[in-house]
């Protein structure tokens, strides 16, 4: 048996090989061959899910509610200590102050990356803005959404907080953070595809237990994870239904 | 309580519609949402709330343990119309997604809006409770609202 694995395609690039290494590691604690595919692109990747294409999603907190119920994949677990928060930043000289002060027509920048873009509008939604008062202009990444901003492209942009915390103390430093998300409950999440489910308890168990060890420590520091911690099946729902009330239709 | 607040304080008894009631000490005092929080909560399927989170704790002004088991009617502000509520339930109960602006009391008397989106918790095709987010509102839509709910009340 082979399991096919593919990880969110919201990580910052450095970390690329680290979750080769990953998949190395989980080969050999499983036994069992592994096989990481990893995408650039957010739509491209869910088409491949739905599909039916893998057994392993590393999914952000957007897609695990589709893996979840729609396709019947289970949450194992999340990485430990590691939320999705979004962050709204501007040019250091920018006047803007709060995001109140964006006006009608405001331009924006942003990833592809769904919960990043949706917690960046809901922000928004205090100036009255949203997707029809708004210029969005959509970059590859996160660095680029910086660069937009720095150049005056875009009065601001959407990033994931971690990626806007690994920017380089350059780019910071000609930054300004207008908000930044404290939602807490809303994660990554590894999970496994409902034909597999036999399999969950061990995976399950392996991760956990990751941290324990020299070996696994420095692969999870390859990746910038502490380590994984057991998502219950109750907790996971309830971050869906969160998400949930989050997504306005 | 500073000085100022003196005269914009009422007592007033809430009347809720299971029959009960509360007195109440009611503040013409906002405090602002907190910046980039989610407030959240749960109930069963009664109304009583089962999960709060931190945000809303610290907003609503009691403790965990006075809120879990209470009615989420606690926070109802009399400022806002009974039929707000009706339409909530109503939308809930028939298994949909409810949104809204609230006025809500806080326990000190002053008061807070929020965007409010409900859900129905729904496991195994069965209803177990509800699940309440809110975000922070803009002005403009709280002026409408207060000027809608004022024609309501
Ligand atoms: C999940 C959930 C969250 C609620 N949150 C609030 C709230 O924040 N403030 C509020 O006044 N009512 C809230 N309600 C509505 C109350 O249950 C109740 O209908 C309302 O306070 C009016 O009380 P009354 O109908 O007894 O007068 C919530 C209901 C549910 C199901």
């Amino acid at each position: 048996m082979t399991l096919n694995l593919t990880v969110s395609p919201d990580f910052a690039p450095d970390h690329i090989s680290g979750w080769f290494i990953f998949n190395t590691w989980l080969q050999r604690q499983l036994g069992t061959g592994v096989h990481l595919e990893l995408y650039d692109c957010f739509d491209a990747q869910r088409q491949d899910i739905k599909s039916g294409k893998f057994d392993l999603v590393y999914a952000n907190p957007f897609d695990a509610s589709m893996l979840v119920r729609e396709l019947g994949f289970k949450a194992l677990v999340r990485p430990i200590s590691k939320p999705d928060e979004t962050i709204i930043a501007t040019h250091k000289d920018s006047p803007l102050q709060c995001v109140e002060d964006l006006k009608p027509g405001a331009q924006l920048v942003a990833t592809d990356d769904p919960d990043v873009n949706r917690i960046g509008m809901i922000m928004l939604e205090p100036a009255d803005l949203d997707q029809t008062n708004t210029e969005t202009t959509t970059v590859d990444s996160y660095v680029i959404v910086a660069k937009n901003v720095l150049n005056k492209n875009a009065e601001v942009g959407f990033f994931l907080k971690d990626a806007y915390d690994e920017l380089s103390d350059l780019i910071k430093s000609q930054m300004k953070i207008l908000v930044s998300s404290e939602i807490s409950v809303v994660h990554h999440t590894l999970l496994l595809c409902p034909k597999l489910q036999k399999y969950a308890p061990k995976i399950q168990q392996r991760l956990v237990k990751m941290a324990d060890d020299e070996k696994g420590r420095s692969v999870l520091e390859s990746m910038n994870l502490l380590g994984w911690e057991v998502m219950t099946e109750e907790e996971t729902e309830f971050m869906i239904d969160l998400i949930d009330t989050l997504l306005d239709e | 309580m500073p000085e100022h607040d003196m005269k914009d304080v009422r007592d007033i008894v809430i009347n809720y519609h299971d029959g009960t009631s509360r007195k109440a000490t009611v503040l013409d005092r906002e405090v602002p949402y907190p910046e980039g929080k989610l407030i959240v909560s749960r109930t069963d399927t009664q109304g009583i709330i089962t999960h709060a989170n931190q945000a809303f704790v610290e907003m609503s002004g009691y403790t965990e343990e006075e809120l879990i088991g209470t009615n989420h009617y606690i926070l109802r502000h009399p400022d806002m119309p009974a039929v707000a509520f009706a339409g909530l339930w109503e939308t809930i109960e028939a298994g949909n997604k409810w949104h809204g602006y609230v006025k809500n009391l806080r326990k000190d008397g002053a008061y807070y809006w929020v965007k409010a989106t409900v859900i129905p918790n729904i496991r195994n095709g069965v209803v177990v409770g509800y699940t309440s987010v809110r975000r922070k509102p803009s002005r403009s839509k709280i002026s409408e609202s207060e000027a809608l709910y004022k024609t309501l009340r």
